[in-house]
């Protein structure tokens, strides 16, 4: 097994999604299938082999450090669920 | 059914395509017109901005309900020049933008997608934003969660994706092209499943600035259309550096719109196991082995090529990378700034409740996916062992082109499959990308141009370059495109 019922419960906690218990069945079954799948990386000895972080040989791709307008307050909140003054509301933490 | 007429003015040349000339008066038919005629029209004074959209607005409202293509149209054109249509990751300042999730329903974006205001800089206007894969995760179209897009060869059918609402738009001449997002093959295998023409450029030549990015090492916008020059004019209005996305770098070359019909000189490799993978139908097959022999009569130079272990481990390699990058890029939507919110207690329940609610079954299982092989104890294993075998992918392809200037390949496994057909299996649905991911996995820039019919269906011949080599992929794929002779306008609506 790839991954158990449980680990599946905590992955769904970190990634901050309430599953409900039919759906954590349905994909305990799917992910450890997948997970399987994807596990065949592990065959390949590749300890002299670096990795690939980007497809491209860039680095340091500096922005001119010159001052620009920002994004308006307004245009900011236009979508924003719930608002109040300038700022965004949520409930307590 | 007979695609929508249009008056034009007296007295007009009748020209080929999409025109039909009968003493002085024309027609525009949607189904034929490519995108350079329509220039030629708009260029010439025969035809307005506003009756050419006119006419797509028509085929829209014609075809549309049954096909799907479509979330949302914009009935007001801002420009006089050719209308396009773009998948819905594209920022659109003012127009709806959702992903084809619930979880931005209504959301605005108070800003244009880069490649979304090069094409306002160039007089495209908006026809409106095509259907997708959720979070482009997918390869039909169906996880969309407003309903999926019907294929315009056969409506029981999928059209592909995640860009297949661009696609099937391209395809039942509801758009004369349209742009679309390739992250593990979601622009070329739609393309080759509704017969229509598809690149996914080079890694960092065409800007992500207002992409809802799924993953941030893979995604590329490229151009859909109906033939490899009009793919090649849009390319040329997106592509180049943006200076707000610091992953992008000048061309090398300017764009070139390919006029030769012939392949001398090139020298096209064929990787064994790419053409002889499990699961390729014997009808992708035949007309893809046509294809290659064709490519000799127009004077190329053909030889069989190895990528050992790319296509082995080309799929697995992907669903981890991809699935680890979207971990972190869904992260950002927890109902605070914008889009859905679902409150029931504290701050961290409506983080949860809102994902749970708003996301689909394919984003949650990537997610989690994603989230595993990234988390502690497991990453080296996963991820990183990933990102090894993504070296050696890229190794095996520059080792291919230092014998050879294009590889081919089918773009799709299969035709169209049915409706429903992959929907409870997602390793089955996740097989459709098994010769699409290998070289998007090491950068590389891909053109799919249809090559013939299995079953009726449109089968897909992928061109794999080396990176910035689009011009070659172009000039191959207009060759073989006029040779092939394919005609792209689906056999139930001509």
């Amino acid at each position: 097994m790839a991954i158990s019922r449980d680990e599946v419960v905590h992955v769904a906690r970190l990634a901050r999604l309430a599953l409900t218990e039919e759906e954590l069945d349905r994909f305990a079954g799917q992910l450890d299938a997948i997970l399987e799948a994807v596990g065949k990386v592990s065959e390949l000895d590749l300890n002299e082999v670096e990795a690939t972080l980007h497809p491209l040989a860039l680095s340091n791709v500096w922005a001119e450090d010159e001052p620009a307008p920002s994004l308006p307050v307004e245009d900011a909140l236009a979508n924003a669920p719930d608002r109040e003054d300038d700022a965004f509301r949520v409930p307590a933490a | 059914m007979r695609p929508p007429r249009l008056r034009c003015l007296q007295g007009s040349r009748g020209t080929p395509g999409g025109r039909l000339g009968d003493g002085g008066t024309c027609v525009i038919d949607t189904l034929r017109l490519t995108a350079e005629e329509a220039l030629g029209l708009v260029e010439r004074g025969e035809i307005s901005g506003a009756e050419l959209h006119r006419a797509y607005w028509d085929a829209i409202a014609e075809r549309d309900p049954e096909l799907h293509a479509y979330l949302c149209t914009v009935d007001e054109p801002e420009g006089d020049g050719v209308p396009i249509a773009l998948k819905d990751v594209i920022s659109t300042r003012g127009v709806e933008t959702t992903a084809a999730s619930k979880i931005l329903a209504g959301y605005r974006p108070v800003f244009d997608a880069t490649v979304a205001a090069r094409c306002k800089n160039a007089s495209l206007p908006l026809l409106g934003k095509t259907n997708l894969d959720e979070f482009a995760m997918g390869s039909s179209t169906e996880n969309s969660a407003y309903g999926p897009t019907r294929n315009p060869w056969d409506p029981g059918r999928v059209p592909g994706g995640s860009s297949g609402g661009s696609t099937a738009a391209v395809a039942a001449g509801l758009a004369p092209w349209a742009l679309g997002s390739d992250t593990g093959g979601s622009i070329k295998q739609p393309a080759a499943l509704c017969g229509v023409v598809g690149l996914r450029p080079t890694y960092g030549t065409v800007s992500r600035y207002g992409i809802v990015a799924f993953a941030s090492s893979l995604d590329q916008v490229g151009p859909i259309a109906k033939t490899v020059r009009d793919c090649a004019l849009l390319h040329r209005v997106i592509a180049g550096r943006d200076p707000e996305d610091s992953t992008t770098v000048e061309l090398p070359e300017p764009v070139e719109i390919p006029e030769a019909e012939d392949l001398k000189g090139l020298r096209i490799g064929v990787p064994k196991e790419l053409n002889e993978a499990e699961g390729i139908e014997p009808g992708v097959t035949e007309a893809v082995d046509r294809t290659i022999e064709l490519a000799r009569e127009l004077g190329a130079e053909v030889g069989e090529c190895r990528l050992p272990r790319s296509v082995e481990y080309g799929l697995p390699c992907y669903y981890l990378i991809a699935p680890s990058e979207a971990s972190s890029n869904l992260a950002r939507y927890d109902g605070v700034r914008y889009g859905l919110r679902v409150e029931n207690g504290d701050v961290r329940a409506m983080y949860e409740r809102t994902r749970d609610a708003g996301f689909g079954d394919e984003p949650k299982r990537r997610i989690m996916l994603g989230t595993y092989a990234l988390s502690a104890g497991y990453y080296e294993a996963y991820y990183g062992q990933a990102q090894k075998v993504r070296t050696v992918i890229r190794q095996e392809h520059d080792a291919a082109f230092e014998q050879f200037d294009v590889l081919v390949s089918p773009t799709s496994p299969t035709v169209a499959f049915e409706l429903g057909a992959r929907t409870a299996n997602p390793l089955a649905m996740y097989a459709a990308d098994l010769l699409t991911i290998p070289s998007n996995m090491a950068g590389l820039p891909g053109l799919s141009i249809p090559c013939g019919l299995s079953e009726g269906l449109p089968v897909g011949f992928q061109l794999i370059g080396p990176q910035f080599s689009e011009n070659q992929l172009f000039r191959a794929g207009h060759a073989l495109e006029r040779a092939i002779g394919f005609d792209f306008v689906p056999e139930r609506l001509r």
